[in-house]
């Protein structure tokens, strides 16, 4: 058993794991953020897809103890009050269905649009290439990413 | 579909590492993005007694582009060495090629070093690595080898790095001509049917003096072949495609899979060599 | 605020939770559950000689394992066939754990308990099975030839057979009309097996309360209800004692409808048998080869028809593989045979299917459930009657329409409900040319030319269905207005993404004149509503939709006779907006529903201010009458049930652009074009959301995605590396158009739209890469190198 410490959604989080405890089930088993889902667990779906210092990875392919002390962003971290303008977008646009890819997607697309702020639709789609939805067929998905651009930037402004 | 049990090394520096890796033996993995090892332990199809994660060594992470070429070292991740200026500004292969590795979110984890050393015969960087006859360095308890690409890639999963030997950095030497990767993937960001490398160097008639590829996915390792002869120091606008492609296509050996015949792969392979080699004249 | 919310683009009220990460889906439960896990066959047919769990036994962590000899006798049997048929003559369900022999690789043999999943798994690896090898029967054709059987007791594998011919007006069989028909024509269509593939697999959470000797289970089901009632038959607890809970679902398509799966009765028989919380969450590669698949079929077609492209005669013999097992009967296959007329006249048909047996996962209905097949034989048959005419393909289906003024019409068939295949509306001739005119059909032949000249190949495919949606035999839906003024609304059939939680709450804000805040809406719990049949079959919104408006029409009626009565007004002087109850005209007349709602209930403790204020309206008891009216009931409530006479039916026609790459062969659709006519839509942004990812499944149906089987039954692409489920990059933008023909038959006008969008894409498709290509398309999925292979095949 390992002793670690993980900065999750900026508090420090310390939690005794297996070696093998993915960082998947660490979030969701040993934290309870279990905003952050499992669809496949061999880093195909995206669904697990949490910021690792800012950038997006996949948490079931990755050991909780590699991570130690380091900053985990998920899905509950993405709103401060409330939520946050890519939230809002995809509730607004209608980007979700089942809401199981969701929070996969919140996390490429907050990590995206923040590298990317004003991206074309050839941007977007490489962009969330990594995220499977079998809901929505992604046309709401999206709109929901350039809608969220056009509220980051209003709030920027 | 969760990985089995192993006892955990997190060495901070390559003496302690190797000298982890040395004990561990046979038994041992090296652990670095783990975008290939993981999945293969979630499904239990690997079941390493030692996993030495080396994301915590020092001194591993770097990057650094000279005339000669780039040297990558063993924790840079894809997203790194692609969005790095100078690696790509050396070498626009490095970038062509891992545009085309896996998703976005897969590169900021998966590490360049590391998938040379997996040597998946359908990955991208193993070809380039020995299209352009680079090189990998190993060390281990006794100090470190230098393995040439041509020697490094054995098989399909294989490569030449030995029980206790850690993968320290690889060499991708500097092309004086220019460069393209082309493939085609079922889904976008899939491993490929079909990929092809290419270097052309043209001389100052624009006529092709040298011009070689690395194929992916048609044989156990990146299948390299000197195209210079079949190209004929012919400008390529009057190329004799049918000797270029054929001299390709005989040293390929395809196989069939669910998802393409070996017949298709072969003339896949074809069609992407003379778009490979049009596209790295003119780049 | 408007109350009028009934086909609004409303915004999901299920999103501010899913958004933020709060959803509630299975493997959220249960934190401190135990975990189970299951040694699965790792072959597709083979006897079982032998358990050793020796070595298993020293691990640490683990807490039970259990194999089919322990199970006590209700959960021993073999699972149940949900839906018997006559000619199912030889139905056959599975063994929760094997008994003695396995039918396809990921048949569950051994259940492990342990404190966590890795353990559990762990103890997994070391429990040895021995097995005696049988011959795998893999593919229909195999199947049919008999050399080899699933069952040992099923001659020629052959599960079930049935022939349904409706002949023509003046009496011809179909045999007889395509004889007689100036043109026939003869072939033969393959699809291939897809799946579900829901991003959430599969999944049960149970615990037994040893004091109150109850069972609460969650699980990912389709169909709470259900699985309630057969837990209680299973494991001999009183279905009072039993409540089954839907909770976030994230995704079913119909993998979720069967019930219950093996892990739904073994977890919760465990769980009550260790008294200690156990969960089951199952992983990828479980739900690959352990749930269920659909699609694959072989069909031979012979059609008849005439100079205009009339179809006289049809006949269509079917191979349906329903994998190793039938608990889900013959529904596929039945509804493959029925849709396949779609919005057409045929002249006589006959269709004959045998479904078999194959030592493969179980085949169960996906998303479509057999009319994508259905749709596929009868869209191909257009094209090739338009080919060897030399016709435009639009040409020869109007042709064929059924007309807007033949409604109702009887197709002469009896439908998956057990009832006459009867059309209630639709209008088919005007969808076609919002198609056309969408797509730009008639402008086409200009682009291809075009096109042609630039070395590239493009070309146009079409195809048209109609589906019956909204089949019975019943939902239910109950209403409670709190004295808070709160509408509280609950219905028994479940939820996996589609947005009932939004569609019921504008039926009822609609139907009571509240605001659409003040409407909670429960699905899929049976401690809020024990009588339901489930979500599938485009059913949610016509069955509990209607059910929800009767019960609020009841809730209603009650709401105004009170109020009438504290108000001194008549009843039908008064209405309800913004949630009070006042006289039409004379706004100052009024009264809250809350205040109504406590006004409604004779017993009235002053817990909150509403009961307080509602004194004063008391008024004077008539010390005549009991407090509670002879067929009164205290409180606001209501519950009313919809039950249709049979199934109403949407329709749509689909057309794509594809574009194949003449050297690669690779294939990409330039654009997609839907027009869809579900009668009257309650929340038109998320019909189209539905019809979006239908299609995107229907793309993955007819370009990636398929289940390679190897003649030794070993699924070659369990995973979804593998399986190729599309991403973004593989979807094209899908433009849509509409069309609302009210359904006569119930009355909220409405006609189900959750599986449309899938059903004609692979026949649109195919279309569409013939019209590139100039040779037939048979066969979907097709893959670049299938394409390939039929470029260079000897003509
Ligand atoms: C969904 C998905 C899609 C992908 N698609 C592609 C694709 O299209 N093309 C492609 O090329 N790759 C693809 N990959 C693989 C990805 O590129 C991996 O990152 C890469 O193959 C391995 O790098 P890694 O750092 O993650 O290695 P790891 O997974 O950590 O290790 C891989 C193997 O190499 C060994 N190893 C790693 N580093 C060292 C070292 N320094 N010394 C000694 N041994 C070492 C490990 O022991 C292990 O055996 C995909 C992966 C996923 C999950
Ligand atoms: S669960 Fe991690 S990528 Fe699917
Ligand atoms: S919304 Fe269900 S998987 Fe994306």
């Amino acid at each position: 058993m390992h002793d670690i410490t993980l900065v999750v959604n900026g508090v420090p989080r310390e939690v005794r794991v297996p070696a093998r405890r993915l960082l998947s089930d660490c979030l969701r088993h040993d934290l309870g953020l279990t905003g952050t889902h499992v669809g496949c667990e061999h880093g195909v779906c995206g669904a697990c897809t949490v910021l690792l210092d800012g950038e997006p990875i996949r948490s079931c392919l990755t050991f909780a103890v590699t991570v130690s002390g380091r900053e985990i962003t998920t899905v509950e971290g993405l709103g401060a009050d409330g939520p946050s303008p890519v939230q809002r977008a995809f509730a607004e646009c209608h980007g979700l269905q089942c809401g199981f890819c969701t929070p996969g997607f919140l996390c490429t697309t907050t990590a995206f649009l923040r590298d990317n702020p004003a991206p074309t639709d050839e941007e977007v789609l490489e962009g969330i290439s990594g995220n499977l939805c079998r809901c929505t067929g992604y046309q709401n998905i999206i709109k929901s990413v350039h809608r969220a651009a056009e509220l980051l930037a209003e709030e920027s402004s | 579909m969760k990985p089995p049990p192993f006892d955990y090394h997190a060495p901070v520096s390559v003496a302690e590492a190797v000298e982890v890796l040395a004990e561990a033996g046979a038994h041992g993995k090296v652990l670095a993005g783990g975008q290939s090892l993981i999945p293969m332990l979630n499904m239990r199809l690997a079941a390493p007694a030692h996993l030495v994660d080396i994301n915590r060594v020092a001194g591993l992470g770097e990057i650094s582009a000279g005339p000669d070429g780039v040297r990558v070292g063993a924790l840079a991740r894809h997203s790194q060495v692609e969005r790095s200026p100078d690696a790509c500004g050396t070498l626009p292969l490095l970038r062509q090629a891992l545009k085309l590795v896996a998703h976005p979110v897969i590169r900021n984890r998966g590490t360049v070093v590391g998938s040379l050393v997996h040597a998946d015969p359908s990955a991208e960087l193993p070809a380039v690595l020995a299209l352009l006859g680079g090189s990998v360095r190993l060390a281990s308890r006794g100090g470190e080898r230098e393995v040439a690409a041509a020697d490094f890639f054995t098989g399909p999963l294989e490569s030449a790095t030995r029980p206790g030997e850690l993968a320290v950095s690889a060499f991708f030497p500097a092309w004086p001509g220019g460069t393209a990767f082309v493939e085609v993937a079922r889904r976008h960001g899939d491993f490929a049917m079909a990929g092809v490398a290419a270097a052309v160097r043209l001389d100052d008639d624009l006529r092709v003096a040298e011009a070689r590829v690395a194929c992916i996915s048609v044989g156990p390792a990146p299948v390299v072949v000197d195209l210079t002869a079949a190209c004929g120091n012919r400008p390529v606008a009057s190329m004799d495609w049918r000797a270029v492609v054929s001299a390709v296509q005989e040293r390929i050996e395809p196989e069939a899979d669910i998802h393409a015949t070996a017949e298709y792969r072969r003339h896949l392979t074809g069609v992407l060599v003379e778009r490979a080699v049009r596209a790295a004249a003119d780049a | 605020m408007t109350t009028k919310l009934f086909g609004e683009p409303v915004r999901r009220r299920e999103d501010a939770r899913l958004i933020a990460g709060q959803g509630r889906y299975l493997d959220d439960l249960g934190q401190h559950a135990l975990a189970a896990a299951f040694v699965r066959s790792p072959h597709a047919h083979a006897r079982i000689t032998g358990i050793n769990v020796d070595a298993a036994l020293e691990v640490d962590g683990l807490v039970a394992i259990y194999t089919w000899e322990d199970l006590p006798p209700g959960v021993a049997e073999p699972l149940p066939l949900l839906i018997p048929h006559p000619a199912l003559t030889h139905g056959r369900t599975a063994y929760p754990l094997a008994r003695d022999i396995v039918r396809h690789v990921g048949e569950p043999i051994v259940m492990v308990v342990a404190v966590d999943r890795y353990v559990a798994e762990d103890v997994c690896d070391l429990i040895e099975v021995s097995y005696e090898f049988l011959k795998p029967v893999v593919g229909v054709e195999a199947a049919v030839s008999g050399a080899h059987l699933v069952h040992e007791d099923v001659p020629d594998n052959i599960g079930a057979h049935l022939v349904q011919e409706v002949a023509a007006k003046d009496g011809r069989s179909a045999a007889e009309a395509i004889a007689a028909a100036p043109h026939t024509l003869s072939f033969r269509l393959d699809i291939e097996r897809s799946a579900c593939m829901p991003l959430e697999g599969k999944g049960v959470y149970a615990r037994w309360d040893a004091d109150d000797q109850s069972l609460r289970v969650y699980s990912s089901t389709q169909t709470s209800t259900s699985v309630r009632m057969a837990l209680a038959a299973k494991l001999g607890i009183p279905l009072p004692k039993v409540e089954v809970i839907a909770p976030d679902v994230g995704g079913g398509f119909g993998v979720k409808i069967v019930h219950p799966w093996p892990e739904e009765v073994l977890v919760p028989w465990a769980a009550r048998l260790l008294n200690r919380e156990l969960k089951w969450t199952e992983d990828r590669r479980e739900h690959f080869i352990s749930s269920a698949h659909e699609r694959a079929q072989v069909q031979h077609v012979k059609v008849g028809f005439d100079d205009e492209g009339r179809v006289l005669g049809l006949s269509v013999e079917i191979l349906h593989d329903h994998g190793a097992y039938t608990p889900y009967g013959i529904i596929v296959p039945i509804i493959t045979s029925t849709q396949l007329l779609g919005p057409y006249k045929i002249g006589a048909y006959r269709v004959e299917f045998s479904s078999v047996y194959t030592n493969t996962v179980q085949v169960t209905p996906y998303r479509g459930a057999g009319r994508p097949q259905g749709v596929f034989c009868m869209e191909r048959t257009m094209d090739k009657i338009a080919a060897f005419l030399g016709k435009d393909r639009t040409d020869v289906r109007a042709a064929n329409f059924i007309q807007p003024d033949e409604f109702p019409y009887d197709q002469g068939m009896i439908f998956q409900d057990g009832r006459p295949l009867i059309y209630d509306s639709g209008d088919y001739p005007e969808s076609l040319r919002k198609l056309k005119e969408l797509i730009g059909w008639d402008e086409f032949p200009a682009l291809q030319e075009v096109a042609r000249a630039e070395g590239r190949r493009i070309g146009i495919g079409i195809g048209c269905y109609v589906e019956g949606t909204g089949v019975g035999p019943y939902e239910g839906g109950h209403v409670q207005i709190t004295s808070d003024g709160r509408v509280h609304v609950s219905t028994g059939l479940t939820s996996q993404g589609q947005g009932h939680e939004t569609v019921f709450a504008q039926i009822a804000a609609t139907e009571l004149g509240v605001p659409i805040e003040r409407v909670s809406v429960v699905t899929g719990d049976t401690r809020r509503f024990g009588y339901a049949v489930g979500t599938f079959a485009s059913r949610a919104a016509v069955m509990s939709g209607n059910a929800i408006a009767l019960a609020c029409r009841k809730v209603r009626e009650k709401a105004l006779r009170v109020a009438a009565d504290a108000l001194e007004a008549d009843p039908r002087d008064l209405e309800i907006t913004d949630g009070m109850v006042h006289v039409v005209g004379s706004p100052s007349a009024a009264i809250p529903l809350a205040t109504v709602a406590v006004l409604s209930n004779p017993l009235r403790y002053a817990f909150d201010e509403e009961a307080k204020r509602a004194t004063q309206f008391a008024g004077s008891a008539d010390m005549n009458r009991p407090p509670v009216a002879e067929g009164e009931e205290p409180g606001l409530e209501g519950k009313d049930y919809y039950s249709p006479i049979r199934s109403t039916f949407a329709s749509g026609m689909h057309a794509a652009i594809v574009e194949t790459d003449p050297d690669t062969a690779e294939i990409r659709i330039l654009r997609y074009a839907v027009v869809h006519d579900c009668g009257k839509m309650i929340n038109p942004m998320l019909v189209e959301g539905q019809i979006h990812g239908g299609v995107a499944q229907g793309v993955g149906g007819a370009l990636y995605e398929k289940m390679a089987y190897d003649d030794h039954g070993q699924l070659l692409n369990a995973s979804f590396m593998d399986f190729l489920m599309p991403y973004a990059t593989e979807i094209p933008r899908i433009e849509t158009d509409h069309l609302e023909t009210p359904s006569p038959l119930n009355p909220l006008g409405i006609k189900g739209a959750g599986e449309a969008g899938v059903i004609p894409v692979a026949s649109v498709i195919a279309g569409a890469i013939e019209n590139a290509e100039g040779f037939p398309i048979d066969r979907m999925p097709i893959s670049p190198s299938e394409l390939h292979e039929l470029r260079v095949r000897p003509a």
